[in-house]
């Protein structure tokens, strides 16, 4: 079944969009991560418009991330203050993406700058996540430890105008939570993704929040800042496609559902270690993109 | 004052009759325009017509037929991609101030059978023959690769194409010419010239307007997101919410 995208200006296979938004749901409700990192490169291998599968990504997350953040909301299980403290520096950070974004697409290197931030950033996670899924399975002897780890990260501690964040029983300055906000913004509007699957281990390692409420706190951020960017993009680039974001979220929003239910039963390290696998997967997938001959080396631009 | 009317009337009609010696192209085309829809994957569209010879009688010799639709014309910029440091990146670019955002030829016979380089260049036959306007003062080198890449990435898209043997013609008179337009046409008003051919010079041509655009929700759409974009945006976002929690309202009350 074909339909015809009017923002992107072709037709796409319906069907296949929907299947990739559960695919894509499934997972995100598995691993309570947005799905963007997926869906976008997706969407541009399928032939999407890098900056219309960007945009679209981002009003997909939104959508992905509500049930999460009722279900964590209920629990407790958000520390809104913290996470207003993010959510400040995720909208900056999606204005200031935007406006490199503009400033890349005119000397015409946005494409190489979103492949090369996929291939370090899914990189450098994967690899991460993967080695400590192998430690956690067993597979791997850890390596032996030096002491306690500290409770708080030495250069956190060190910045001036402490908060109490009581949710998080944490008392550290709010900059440090602003500027990863900010980050997380940037990336979105950048990438497509909405930066769960680096707030996360960011949260915990970085500012040491406890983890009943990182997921929480990182899916409320998500949430908001999703929104914020689909807004930013509705009004710079104009390239929110209201049909593709449409059918992606009718696939989304019930694999999300599905995958929530999944994860009860899988064991989260196993969950942990296909989740790395999948993300070295795409950023070898990218790397390939970008080492090797493209179909086709040249581009139009319309002026 | 009726044999003083006479040379006058002869002189008004002179201009007919001598006209009526070349022959007329009379074209038409299966749609005057195209209504992009939900369910649009593109269109087919038959240019089809009948040449009126003087005194009704096709000369004993065949002619040829030459049919061209031609979309828009936008400048754009084409980067190259080179390989630097191991990785593909946009090195060069070069800017075409008149490209045709469609061309699509169809004739009787290829057309370097049927009209030297010169003629085809004046009525832009064939895709060699298109007048891109490079400009930036680039090397006439460096224009052709261009050239030649752009063409090579619009062929592939269906955007340009060129058929030598696309044109059928009937018993002299009637013709017709079958012209794919793929989903991913650009908007506007397209053009469909014919020309009628005979002995290397172009006898007639006549030109007919297409509009292609979009039609219903899609014209909503395209409309709402350029002109009222903080609505739209809002309107995306809602969307989302709403069916994200209508999501999460309908597994809880089945689980």
């Amino acid at each position: 079944m074909d339909i015809y995208l009017p923002i992107a200006g072709q037709s796409v296979n319906a069907l296949f969009i929907v299947v990739l938004g559960f695919v894509v749901g499934l997972l995100s409700g598995m691993f309570g991560v947005g799905g963007g990192f997926l869906t976008t490169p997706l969407l541009m291998f399928y032939g999407i418009p890098p900056t219309v599968a960007v945009a679209s990504a981002a009003t997909q997350i939104t959508g992905a991330s509500v049930s999460g953040v009722m279900v964590h909301l209920r629990r407790g299980g958000v520390d809104t203050k913290m996470g207003t403290v993010m959510i400040v520096g995720g909208l900056i950070g999606s204005l200031a993406g935007a406006a490199m974004f503009r400033l890349l697409q005119t000397s015409g290197q946005v494409d190489l700058v979103i492949g090369l931030l996929y291939v370090v950033i899914l990189g450098w996670i994967g690899a991460l996540m993967l080695k400590d899924s192998l430690v956690s399975l067993g597979y791997v002897q850890k390596d032996a430890p030096e002491g306690p780890a500290p409770r708080h990260n030495r250069w956190v501690a060190s910045l001036p105008l402490r908060w109490r964040f009581y949710a998080s029983g944490l008392y550290i300055s709010p900059v440090a939570p602003l500027a990863l906000g900010f980050l997380a913004g940037t990336l979105t509007v950048f990438l497509g993704i909405g930066g769960g699957f680096i707030l996360v281990p960011a949260m915990i390692y970085l500012l040491g929040m406890p983890a009943r409420v990182v997921i929480g706190t990182s899916l409320f951020m998500v949430l908001v800042v999703s929104a914020g960017t689909t807004m930013v993009h509705a009004m710079t680039t104009r390239a929110v496609d209201v049909v593709l974001a449409g059918l992606l979220l009718v696939g989304g929003v019930i694999g999300a559902q599905y995958g929530a239910l999944l994860a009860l039963r899988i064991k989260p390290d196993l969950l942990r270690f296909a989740l790395a696998i999948i993300i070295l997967l795409v950023a070898i997938r990218m790397l390939l993109g970008l080492a090797w001959r493209p179909d086709e080396i040249f581009s139009i631009e319309y002026l | 004052m009726k044999g003083r009317l006479r040379p006058l009337l002869i002189a008004l009609v002179a201009p007919l009759l001598i006209a009526a010696d070349t022959p007329v192209l009379v074209p038409d085309i299966s749609a005057r325009q195209v209504e992009i829809r939900y369910s649009f994957t593109g269109a087919q569209l038959l240019l089809f017509g009948a040449v009126v010879y003087p005194g009704g009688r096709p000369p004993d010799r065949p002619t040829d037929i030459a049919v061209v639709l031609r979309g828009p014309v936008q400048p754009i910029l084409v980067r190259e991609k080179k390989k630097i440091a191991g990785i593909w990146m946009n090195a060069d670019s070069n800017r075409f101030r008149s490209a045709p955002s469609f061309y699509a030829v169809a004739s009787s016979r290829p057309i370097a059978e049927l009209i030297d380089d010169r003629t085809a260049a004046i009525y832009e036959l064939g895709l060699r023959n298109l007048q891109l306007s490079p400009g930036g003062g680039a090397l006439p080198e460096k224009d052709r690769r261009f050239e030649a890449g752009l063409l090579d990435l619009r062929s592939r898209e269906g955007l340009y194409s060129e058929n030598p043997r696309g044109v059928e013609i009937t018993d002299g008179v009637l013709y017709r010419a079958a012209i794919r337009i793929p989903s991913q046409v650009p908007v506007g008003t397209y053009t469909a010239e014919t020309f009628l051919i005979d002995r290397g010079r172009v006898i007639a041509a006549a030109t007919r307007d297409i509009q292609i655009g979009k039609a219903g929700f899609e014209r909503f759409v395209a409309l709402a997101a350029r002109r009222h974009s903080f609505l739209y945006g809002l309107t995306c976002v809602l969307l989302s919410l709403l069916l994200g929690w209508a999501a999460a309202a309908i597994f809880r009350r089945r689980f």
